[in-house]
């Protein structure tokens, strides 16, 4: 049977890799971000790859206005409608220090919008009693650090709005994939100091393609990434609250 | 956009860089960098000398603008952004009739790369260079975008073609496929005894792709002896191939050391029956046999090692006869030594192809080797013939005005689209190409 997904956050490298390796397999892919000349760009490669369909369609977390018209596209589409989100944004720490402004952005950016969005579509995967939900969150959402912890907190809402919604869908014979990707091979971590074990996005996207056929709930990706933050969660907060990692 | 230091080398490994690099994922965030911080455009890296270094200075690695932007399968043409890899063109569209005219011997080979070295195939006799396939570059210089077309713009497009990246970023570009039968080989393996012989198969071969693998180490009655294969794409469709292999660690020295060459080529010579065989693989196999293995580049060791790779005029190949037979009684090279008769087709004012032969030989990076080098490269020059920039890391600036007739034309026009020589790379610095003798 052929399926529908739609991407949100599609310029990401990581959601373009994904995108891809749907295409490969002919399903149909509509492509959702702000940057309408890279999603295009995605579109047509995807088309030359194999998908069945290809669009690109415009998304903005911050403007859920918009949201109920992508809803409606993909519900054009016979068959298992599927959605996978990639949407997040990640300022440096300092910067929201100097701007505590940045918070309410950041949340949206990485849960709330996307929520909202998965809140309309629920009822869709409901009704036509399939469908997946593969929600991207991140390893700095299982604890909060110095570093990065309002970018840590939205991921780890947003974690608990798909564990929440995975019990919901499961009564009606949907699924939630909630991965957690370590570090990986994008922009985002280009050139930061630091960075270890980064995994390319390929292999992402081939982890989460996995997951999804398997049912997996939570994943992380690479695998290993489960036995680091087993250590680092473990770690009592008398003596994590003094480290710096 | 950020900029990661990193060090790096050619697919020789035997010359290396540290250089910024910045990553562009998007055509706009490329098109702002080349705009406020141009710097030579670099992909995956297969070319094996300095091609693709800027040692000391900034670097913009294409390889996430990889994306196919549109095809028309009327025309056949395809528009696809640099960093997409040629092995993948050739994946997508054989199976639906299409294939790159022209595929380097790695499918890891970026488009932007395959242009600005103006590469050629196993089939250049019949079809020329890459670049007499590109219908359209869509070329950064600073803030201006150009779209370049061989017959618009013909004298900034042919000093773009085999241009080494001096003329400007290249973002895109459109190419017009071939039609093919499917994306099956037939391939036929035959040995070849004798120098003598050699040219004369070469000579009269009526296949679509052919070329020779030719034993480097072998003298006396066997000198010259070698196979030839000759490919027709067939149809069929090929099944998923296997897992790569990968090399994990650089080989010890003696890996590559002239007694195992020496049986390794004796086997390999012995593994084509006497009467030859005919094979129907996938076109990756003949195409990028050496793709199979990942990093086959660490078997010569962490010191790196070179190729030579020269083209002669047909009436030179007493002077190529003269070369091999330096190199078979050096005990220097490597398995890997191919010979090939190429047709004149060539599409910049810097492409390496002439009517003529090209002979390809592999060294381990040896003080023995790079004087030998030294020495063919002035058989070379002697001869009429060149050098080719994709594989060179030795040679000098004197050599290659007489090699390049048109390195005058390329000149100017590299100097107009680069005044402040942003884009000068190490091997562009090391032969002095961009200064005016």
């Amino acid at each position: 049977m052929t399926e529908s997904w739609i991407i949100l956050g599609a310029t990401s490298s990581m959601a373009r890799a994904f995108a891809r390796a749907l295409a490969k397999r002919g399903d149909a892919v509509f492509l959702a971000g702000r940057d309408m000349d890279d999603l295009n760009a995605t579109a047509q490669d995807c088309s030359a790859r194999g998908a069945r369909l290809a669009e690109a369609l415009t998304f903005d977390a911050r403007e859920p206005e918009g949201f109920p018209a992508l809803v409606a596209r993909l519900e054009q589409e016979d068959g298992q409608i599927n959605a996978a989100v990639f949407v997040g944004s990640m300022p440096e720490q300092s910067a929201i220090d100097a701007d505590p402004g940045l918070i309410d952005g950041v949340i949206t950016d990485n849960f709330t919008g996307p929520a909202r969005l998965l809140q309309l579509l629920t009822p869709a995967l409901e009704a036509r009693g399939s469908g997946t939900v593969v929600g991207v969150g991140s390893v700095a959402g299982d604890r909060g650090r110095v570093g990065n912890y309002v970018y840590g907190a939205a991921k780890s809402g947003f974690h608990t709005y798909l564990a929440g919604l995975r019990n919901r869908l499961t009564r009606s014979g949907g699924h939630v994939v909630t991965v957690k990707p370590g570090f990986v091979d994008t922009a985002m971590t280009w050139g930061i100091e630091g960075m270890f074990l980064v995994a390319p996005p390929d292999k992402v996207a081939d982890d989460i393609l996995k997951a999804v056929a398997k049912k997996r709930n939570v994943i992380y990706t690479p695998f290993f990434w489960r036995y680091i933050m087993l250590i680092i969660r473990s770690i009592p907060e008398p003596i994590f609250k003094k480290l710096s990692i | 956009m950020r900029w990661k230091r990193t060090d790096y080398s050619g697919w020789g490994r035997a010359l290396r860089a540290s250089a910024e690099i910045a990553r562009p994922e998007r055509q706009s965030a490329l098109k702002q960098l080349v705009a406020e911080s141009p710097a030579p455009a670099i992909g995956r890296l297969r070319s094996y000398g300095d091609a693709a270094l800027n040692d000391g200075g900034r670097a913009i690695d294409m390889t996430r603008l990889d994306r196919i932007l549109g095809f028309d399968d009327v025309s056949g043409v395809v528009e696809v952004e640099a960093g997409a890899m040629i092995g993948d063109l050739g994946r997508i569209f054989a199976a639906r009739g299409w294939i790159p005219p022209v595929m380097p011997g790695t499918g890891f080979a970026t488009v932007g790369g395959c242009i600005a070295n103006d590469v050629h195939g196993k089939n250049h006799h019949v079809v020329g260079s890459f670049g007499q396939h590109v219908t359209e570059i869509t070329l950064l210089q600073g803030d201006k975008e150009r779209t370049l077309t061989p017959d618009g713009t013909t004298d900034v497009f042919r000093a773009t073609v085999g241009g080494l990246g001096q003329t400007g970023i290249i973002a895109r570009a459109k190419i017009r496929l071939m039609p093919c039968r499917g994306d099956m080989m037939v391939l036929t393996e035959r040995r070849v005894d004798s120098w003598d012989e050699f040219l004369s198969v070469l000579e009269t071969s009526r296949a679509d792709y052919n070329v020779g693998w030719i034993d480097a180490t072998a003298s006396g009655a066997s000198f010259g002896r070698g196979i030839l294969e000759e490919g027709e794409i067939t149809s069929g469709v090929s099944p998923t191939k296997g897992k790569a292999r990968e090399v994990p660690f650089n080989a010890p020295h003696w890996a590559l050391s002239a007694p195992v060459v020496r049986a390794f080529n004796e086997i390999y010579f012995r593994r084509v029956p006497q009467g030859g065989r005919t094979t129907v693989k996938p076109i990756s196999a003949p195409f990028f046999p050496l793709d199979a293995i990942h990093n086959w580049n660490r078997l010569y060791g962490k010191r790196g090692f070179h190729q030579f790779q020269c083209v002669v005029p047909v009436d030179q190949t007493p002077a190529l006869r003269n070369m091999l037979d330096l190199i078979a009684n050096s005990g220097l090279a490597s398995p890997l030594a191919v010979l090939k008769r190429m047709g004149e087709g060539r599409g910049g004012y810097m492409s390496f192809p002439m009517d003529g032969y090209t002979l390809a030989v592999d060294f381990p990076n040896r003080s023995g080797a790079r004087l030998l080098i030294g020495t063919l490269e002035r058989m070379t020059e002697d001869a009429g013939g060149r050098i080719y920039f994709a594989k060179d890391a030795l040679s000098e600036p004197g050599r290659i005005a007489a090699m390049y007739p048109e390195h005058g034309s390329w000149l100017k026009a590299a100097t107009k689209a680069d005044p402040e020589g942003a884009l000068i790379t190490d091997l562009v610095r090391r032969l002095n190409l961009r200064n005016a003798k």
